[in-house]
């Protein structure tokens, strides 16, 4: 496959990679049966067919009905996220896979718990900081904080990278998780 | 499909496996005992419904379920035990899994306690055959077996069909439970889609009415969707008087005596049938997939034409080729539709059109791409599948082929008038495939003549099922084009590699005579043209199985063939005096 991709189009027996489409980013939301080596068949699929995973978030989301929810941010082109879409629709246990981006009515949320350590006027600022973007202190000694922040990755990035200079040595992330606005459900 | 059992009934794990396969209506099993499935071969000890088949290696159990649903359209059923028997199967399920057959394969596995334990015969079957199956499944618990057993073989049949794992430690086996045949499958969320959208079947029609240059591109998922599929797909060439083509999967849904087939298309395929794909204006692709060895360079494929596609998967569209008229459904039920509208609104093809564009297909096939120079000195390969195919097209036969040159020329040289006659290795291209296949046909078709077209190094890998033939009393014919080569590989190395012929000579062969005779079969040689007529009737005669070694032109290469980085328009004939080394780029060299 990589041998493959140096190889002009024009000479080329495989189809080669289509470069003139552009790489899009796509939430997908999947709603799974949870049963054992449904998040594996899931994963198996992106690395074996050489699709991208930036971001993943799963659980339980109607116990009754033991089906668990997928949202898996991907990249590709327009061609490769439909493959993607239709390939994880093959799967036995899975039930419905939306297109969060493509629908273009949802929202997504991420929460990150960031640690940063120091004293003095570094600890002042990064409580200040943490105050502007409404990122809740959850613990703290005397020489760090533990902040709980929400909101969209991007806001994340941002505190994050805020923190950085004023002393974070620790960062934990749950990925992104979506839902469409207004009242119908997927 | 599931005939009703009388009564729930309490019983062993072992026992329901019996009891499934029999309500499923298996009638053979094709297997290899080992610790893992005792208790299974216990259950299997104690009755008269399901017969086991046993092989000489798991793989050829696998192959030969293969063929057996392959030639009757049913499931085709394994039994292998935990570790090395699971994974021995691999080769066949990933076979399987491309070439979309329906097959339940039982795996043993150690006991619950012991999972992740490392246990003597331990692998994580489930984990390994995860992207070689299309569902697999691990028991842990004894209720959930009845339903997992049959939804194995309701996952497998239908959709686009697959291999299903279900792999089941020992201590489920031998656990008691009650065993009915459930009314309901775990997967709720599991709906093939099987009726096509009518207004894509309505702009689907319209474009046909208004091609002048259509073209039908079939393949095994016209086979697959059953023989009323074939039916329907040859009353709607007919009714448009469009031409057809196939590939290698599709052979026989549509008669190759018939004057609408071009032959089959692709790599290997006709003159005819690869430049009427490329210059076509309206392509009609039922049940086949824009394979790369079909579609040549794929920015150079089919340019100036509509595309229609009806594939059952969703996710074969728009995979290689973007199509203009998707259509997800089943062949046998979208070509219903088709005829039906095509018929009720009185559609009629462009007849002017129609005639022109035969005119030009009658050019290409007055090149005669599959033209080669005869011998009255050694036997060409070419010669000895046209030399069978007459002396046993009255016969009701079967062909199963291994995969490489000889495989090509079978599909060149045998013509298929009905579907279910062709079991070869398409997708993943599996030597050894073709003799344990042909065990498989041999048994659901007992009476027929089944033939398998072999090379002389394809059949090596899997030479050990021979003995199961022989013990089974299946008079399977296996037909070795043997060039001493493996051809294939010789071919891509004389055109590719400055015929440095590393490694592919079949050094040190067996006298294929002596080994038939020494596992109880019949062994016959023929080297020279003139004996062979006399040689194939002499094998057709003999009622056990024969191992039949042609000796045939060593250096013959497999014409016509588009060279790697070329278009369909671009290929090279036997006799069209192209330099080889002229028709391939440098580049083109890394893409076989």
């Amino acid at each position: 496959m990589n041998a493959n991709a140096n190889i002009p189009s024009s000479t080329s027996h495989y189809p080669s990679a289509p470069m003139a489409q552009k790489s899009e980013s796509h939430t997908l939301s999947v709603l799974v049966d949870n049963e054992p080596g449904v998040l594996a068949r899931v994963i198996g699929l992106f690395s074996g067919r050489g699709y991208n995973i930036e971001s993943l978030t799963v659980s339980e989301t109607e116990h009754a009905k033991h089906q668990s929810l997928i949202t898996v941010v991907t990249t590709g082109t327009p061609m490769v996220i439909e493959q993607i879409k239709n390939q994880l629709d093959r799967l036995v246990p899975v039930h419905r896979v939306v297109d969060m981006t493509l629908s273009g009515r949802s929202i997504e949320r991420e929460l990150a718990m960031v640690k940063v350590k120091g004293k003095g006027e570094n600890r002042v600022e990064a409580l200040r900081l943490a105050d502007a973007f409404r990122a809740r202190v959850i613990d703290a000694t005397t020489e760090s904080f533990i902040f709980e922040i929400t909101g969209k990755s991007e806001k994340i990035e941002q505190f994050v990278a805020l923190m950085l200079p004023l002393g974070l040595v620790e960062v934990s992330r749950t990925g992104i998780v979506a839902i469409a606005r207004g009242p119908d459900t997927m | 499909m599931t005939k009703e059992t009388a009564s729930t009934r309490e019983m062993t794990g072992a026992e329901m496996v019996i009891q499934a396969l029999a309500d499923q209506g298996v009638k053979h099993l094709f297997g290899y005992p080992g610790g893992a499935v005792l208790p299974i071969y216990d259950a299997l000890f104690a009755q008269k419904e399901v017969r086991h088949i046993l092989v000489r290696h798991e793989q050829g159990a696998v192959h030969a379920a293969e063929g057996y649903a392959r030639s009757t359209g049913k499931v085709g059923c394994v039994l292998v035990t935990s570790g090395p028997g699971a994974t021995n199967a691999v080769t066949g399920l990933t076979d399987a899994l491309c070439d979309s057959i329906p097959l339940v394969c039982i795996t043993g596995q150690v006991p619950t306690h012991l999972i992740g334990n490392d246990a003597f015969q331990e692998c994580d079957t489930v984990g390994i055959t995860r992207p070689c199956t299309k569902h697999n499944y691990l028991v842990k618990r004894i209720e959930d077996l009845p339903r997992v057993l049959h939804e194995a073989f309701h996952i497998a049949a239908s959709g686009r069909p697959g291999p299903v794992v279900v792999d089941i430690p020992k201590d489920i086996q031998f656990a008691t439970g009650t065993y009915s045949v459930p009314k309901t499958f775990p997967h709720a969320g599991y709906h093939p889609k099987i009726k096509g959208d009518s207004a894509a079947i309505k702009a689907a029609v319209e474009l046909m009415a208004r091609a002048k240059k259509p073209i039908f591109y079939t393949g095994g998922g016209v086979i697959n969707s059953g023989k009323h599929a074939s039916q329907l797909l040859r009353e709607l060439v007919k009714t448009t008087g469009f031409p057809i083509t196939s590939t290698l999967m599709g052979l026989g849904a549509f008669p190759a005596a018939d004057p609408q087939w071009l032959g089959m298309l692709g790599m290997h395929g006709t003159l005819e049938a690869n430049m009427a794909m490329h210059d076509c204006d309206v392509m009609i692709c039922i049940g086949a997939r824009f394979d790369d060895r079909i579609t040549g360079r794929i920015d150079a494929f089919s340019p100036g034409s509509k595309k229609i596609h009806i594939d059952i998967d969703p996710s074969s569209i728009n995979k290689n080729v973007h199509v203009d008229i998707p259509i997800v459904g089943d062949c046998a039920h979208v070509l219903e539709d088709m005829l039906h509208l095509w018929k009720s609104e009185k559609k009629q093809a462009d007849k002017k059109a129609i005639g022109d564009w035969w005119k030009q297909i009658d050019k290409w096939r007055g090149r005669k791409s599959l033209a080669y120079r005869p011998s009255n000195e050694v036997i060409k390969p070419q010669y000895a599948i046209q030399r069978l195919f007459e002396l046993t097209k009255d016969k009701d036969t079967y062909i199963t082929t291994e995969v490489g040159q000889h495989q090509m020329w079978a599909a060149q040289f045998y013509h298929f008038n009905e579907p279910n006659r062709w079991m070869t290795s398409g997708g993943l291209g599996t030597m050894g495939y073709g003799l344990p296949a042909s065990v498989g046909v041999q048994l659901a078709h007992p009476k027929s003549l089944v033939i398998d077209i072999a090379g002389e190094a394809s059949v090596q890998m899997t030479m050990q099922e021979l003995s199961t033939a022989v013990q089974y009393r299946l008079p399977i014919k296996i037909f070795i084009l043997n060039n001493s080569y493996m051809g294939m590989v010789r071919q891509w190395q004389e055109l590719l590699h400055g015929s440095r012929y590393s490694e592919s000579y079949s050094e040190a062969l067996p006298d294929f005579v002596k080994l038939a005779e020494a596992m109880h079969a019949v062994g016959i040689r023929c080297e020279k043209p003139g004996d062979l007529d006399h040689a194939i009737k002499e094998m057709i005669e003999i009622d056990r199985p024969v191992l039949f070694d042609c000796v045939v032109d060593q250096k013959e290469n497999c014409f016509p063939m588009i060279p790697s980085g070329k278009a369909h328009n671009e290929m090279i004939l036997g006799d069209s005096g192209v330099s080889l080394d002229d028709a391939i780029t440098e580049e083109g060299k890394m893409l076989v």
